[in-house]
């Protein structure tokens, strides 16, 4: 115990982007399922994306595109030891990130207030196929909620260590870490806008 | 102890701002492309999910998660993880085709 401090960066983004890649697998599953759904009832799914809002679908990309910019250039503030800027950065992440969810939030209460949610009547009404599309949509984009949820958790506590200087100049990996995180919820998403709001 | 740790991390050359705003960029003309082609008809909207959703997620890969930047295990790690969910995906859809 001589003050040696075991350190193995490229270990932990090696077991970050494992963690990672089971994320992938579990997404990937689920697009599969999409295809398959799609193919089956082409008719049912464009009927389905017809009732979702494109412009909201598209403001979302935008605002998580960002929220990714200002991830990986806080990184870049904390490699040059500026510490303001990264924590201006990160708290716009976390801004860009509560506005994803508060955008989400409408979008899905007003197809709750249409009578569509998980298990309800108007939704058993509908069409097999529509029915499949609306429950893929609410799986997908709920899953995906989750997921912006415990990213900006684990995001506020980086802006929290940046602060009090846990993470700084010469020892920033849980930062990069929550970035790599980060940036796979972008991604899904960057998947999610086409497949329900777009090419439906 | 520590020191050898860092030299060894600083021999790294770090990407500026720029290169992250640029990507970005090209991301929102990306996201614009793609926009614009859904509204044309429906066979434009799928190719365009199919070629200029994979290159978008491919620069967030590439550049935001500093794939560009790592050794070869982390390359072969994603290519083996989306060459499995490719082969899952022909699986199904060679059954599907033969039903």
């Amino acid at each position: 115990m001589s003050g040696h401090v075991h350190r193995d960066d490229l270990g932990s983004r090696l077991g970050m982007w494992l963690f990672l890649v089971t994320e992938m697998v579990l997404f990937g599953g689920l697009f599969i399922g999409y295809s398959y759904m799609r193919y089956r009832y082409p008719a049912e799914f464009h009927h389905g994306g017809m009732e979702l809002n494109a412009t909201l679908g598209v403001i979302n990309t935008l605002v998580l595109l960002t929220s990714s910019l200002t991830v990986v250039l806080s990184i870049v503030a904390v490699q040059r030891g500026e510490k303001q800027r990264a924590m201006a950065l990160l708290g716009t992440t976390l801004g860009l990130g509560l506005t994803f969810l508060v955008i989400k939030g409408f979008e899905w209460s007003a197809k709750f207030h249409h009578g569509l949610y998980p298990n309800s009547p108007h939704l058993a009404t509908l069409p097999p196929g529509e029915q499949v599309f609306f429950g893929l949509y609410f799986t997908m984009t709920g899953l995906h909620g989750v997921h912006v949820i415990a990213g900006l958790s684990v995001l506020g506590v980086m802006l929290w260590w940046v602060a009090t200087d846990r993470i700084r100049q010469d020892r920033y990996i849980h930062l990069e870490n929550s970035g790599l995180y980060w940036h796979l919820v972008d991604v899904i998403w960057i998947f999610l806008l086409p497949l329900f709001y777009l090419a439906a | 102890m520590n020191e050898t740790l860092h030299s060894h991390e600083a021999h790294i050359e770090h990407p500026g701002y720029g290169t992250f705003i640029g990507v970005w960029l090209l991301l929102l003309l990306l996201t614009g492309c793609l926009v614009g082609l859904s509204h044309v008809s429906q066979s434009y909207a799928v190719w365009g999910l199919l070629t200029l959703t994979p290159l978008k997620a491919g620069l967030v890969f590439y550049y935001f998660m500093h794939l560009k930047y790592e050794g070869p295990v982390f390359k072969v790690v994603v290519l083996v993880t989306l060459g499995t969910l490719l082969i899952f995906f022909a699986l199904l859809f060679s059954d599907v085709a033969f039903r």
